[in-house]
């Protein structure tokens, strides 16, 4: 309004007509943000009355003390952990030298790279566990007599399941390949790099000490969310049957509802907080 | 030797060889440091790409496309059916009522509602899977905190239904439009608004001829996304519903557990067959929108 208003508009009408449209706008507004407010909030209020609101005796924080207690909490959330890690090694060791190339001397790969870093967007979860559990059950089908076998039987450990990994580093290909992108835009990797090589910096040294300082809050949103994706996939780890933390939540469900929603209220806060410190990176960095 | 001294002068060959060479080697470097990725994408995303064609188009050990007919016959359509609608339906409502959520936040005076109202749309688009079912069957459910408070099981209300999974599955797709509409609604700028208000457009004109038209491309994409999102969730639905609502991604995980008839295995990955093609098409009609969109809002 404000560029235009003063210069194309006669005195008295705008005040008037702004005004009008203000007090009417004020109203549709309030009501969309309150019905919105109510919409979003209410379920979770209502959760967390849920799980402290005990029928017999009131009041009563026993769900979430029983959380840490309660069998296989701490192997699932460990074991999911776990899993975040190795997920976001993996996929950061796979995805940070191939986009350096990629900027640096084969650009013509790089269509082919924004490609196959956004199938994994259009491939529903399921559809994906669909392929790989069938390409696990040619192990003991056709691969029996074959080294293969034992790699099949071995990525499938339940304490470790590797397969998991792989399968999430796929999942998580097009979010860290946007934070990376993201990243190395910001910043001019051709002349750091030429100007370290120059000083007679290794390879190794250029990537650690040139490039991964300098790439901090890109690597960081794409851990984070790498991280939050891990935490929260249920589909591929149900379907193939593992049990990390998500898993864990529905199958003590059937037992005790107050305890599973305290979990999931557990679950969504560390989901949350995760996020938070993760969107504060992202407005830290454009305003940088 | 005799072709560089017939066409050039001497330095410029030595000094073109010399540059040719430096390139070819980091062009090669380049090739190495991308090759374990697209070895990586080839093994974990191709082996089961094609082990899924390959499933889909196999009956009985002969090539045959009896499971892609049976996966569009009786129960396998009515859920891809069932799934379609209702990720339609959650798209469209959803593109609606996050479009006017995120005009009621663009257009307040205050900076401070703006960014929460974006920070916490970040955080509840993620808000999917388990947890979020749990959430609504503790509010809504038949033992919910509303459910008996109000009593709204005496009024025939039923979270475990077509409607229920509406009602959540809004939930994280309202917060997604708004974050991908955000931008386009920020810019409409205000002198097209002024222009038009002194040509004496009425505020439905504004919309009508100015505002919608160039909002259509962004608004179609979000609907795209929102579909898709809605189409792929299996999480949510496998925790409130069951098997209640018959969805698609419900009937592949029960297909792969092997509750199918012998000999009919393969249906699960002719059924995952439609699924992929049925998003492929939603995102071909994505990408084009956004390149679209993105020329007038710049």
């Amino acid at each position: 309004m404000a560029a235009l208003t003063p210069a194309a508009l006669p005195d008295v009408e705008p005040p008037a007509r702004s005004g009008g449209r203000g007090r009417r706008g004020g109203i549709w507004r309030g009501v969309v943000l309150v019905v919105a407010a109510l919409y979003f909030v209410t379920p979770l209020l209502a959760s967390f009355v849920f799980t402290v609101n005990d029928p017999m005796t009131g009041f009563t924080l026993d769900a979430y003390g029983e959380i840490f207690t309660a069998e296989g909490f701490a192997q699932s959330l460990l074991l999911s952990l776990g899993l975040a890690v190795a997920t976001i090694v993996l996929v950061l060791v796979l995805t940070l030298p191939a986009m350096l190339a990629v900027r640096l001397s084969a650009p013509r790969l790089r269509p082919v790279l924004e490609v196959l870093c956004t199938l994994p967007l259009v491939v529903p979860p399921i559809t994906f566990v669909a392929g790989i559990s069938t390409v696990l059950r040619w192990g003991p089908d056709y691969l029996a007599a074959t080294p293969f076998y034992q790699t099949i039987i071995s990525i499938q450990n339940p304490a470790f399941p590797v397969v998991l990994v792989i399968a999430y580093a796929v999942l998580a290909l097009p979010f860290v390949y946007r934070a990376l992108d993201a990243g190395l835009g910001a910043m001019d990797v051709r002349t750091l790099v030429e100007a370290a090589r120059n000083c007679g910096a290794s390879w190794p040294v250029v990537l650690l000490r040139v490039i991964v300082p300098n790439l901090k809050s890109g690597l960081a949103s794409a851990s984070f969310l790498t991280l939050a994706l891990v935490l929260g996939e249920y589909t591929i780890a149900r379907l193939l049957g593992f049990q990390p933390f998500s898993v864990w939540i529905v199958t003590i469900s059937g037992a005790n509802a107050p305890l599973s929603v305290a979990v999931s209220i557990f679950s969504l806060l560390l989901t949350w907080l995760l996020l938070l410190v993760l969107s504060t990176a992202g407005t830290r960095r454009s305003r940088s | 030797m005799v072709e560089t001294t017939s066409t050039a002068p001497a330095p410029l060959p030595l000094n073109k060889r010399g540059r040719g060479g430096g390139r070819a080697t980091t062009r090669s470097a380049g090739w190495t440091a991308a090759l374990p990725l697209l070895v990586f994408i080839g093994l974990a995303f191709g082996i089961p790409a094609v082990a899924l064609l390959g499933g889909a188009f196999t009956a009985n050990g002969t090539l045959s496309t009896a499971n892609l007919t049976e996966s569009l016959q009786g129960a396998y359509l009515t859920a891809m059916l069932s799934s379609v609608k209702l990720s339609a339906l959650v798209a469209v409502v959803g593109a609606v009522l996050g479009t006017f959520l995120a005009q009621a936040v663009v257009t307040s005076r205050f900076r401070a509602l703006r960014e929460a109202v974006l920070t916490a749309s970040g955080v509840l688009a993620n808000f999917g899977g388990v947890p979020l079912a749990f959430a609504w069957i503790a509010t809504l459910g038949n033992s919910g905190v509303l459910t008996t408070r109000l009593g709204l099981g005496d009024l025939g209300w039923n979270l475990y239904s077509f409607w229920g999974l509406v009602l959540v599955y809004l939930y994280f797709s309202i917060p997604l439009m708004v974050l991908v509409i955000v931008p386009a609604l920020d810019g409409l700028r205000p002198q097209w608004r002024e222009a038009a208000q002194n040509n004496g457009a009425t505020t439905w004109q504004f919309w009508r001829y100015v505002g919608i038209p160039v909002l259509t491309p962004t608004l179609l994409g979000g609907v795209v996304l929102l579909f898709g999102g809605a189409f792929a969730a299996y999480a949510t639905a496998a925790a409130m519903v069951g098997t209640v609502v018959p969805l698609v991604t419900l009937q592949i995980a029960d297909a792969l557990a092997g509750n199918v008839l012998i000999g009919h295995e393969n249906v699960a990955l002719a059924l995952s067959l439609d699924m992929v093609v049925v998003a492929g098409v939603v995102m071909a009609v994505y990408l084009p929108l956004q390149r679209r969109s993105a020329r007038w809002l710049r």
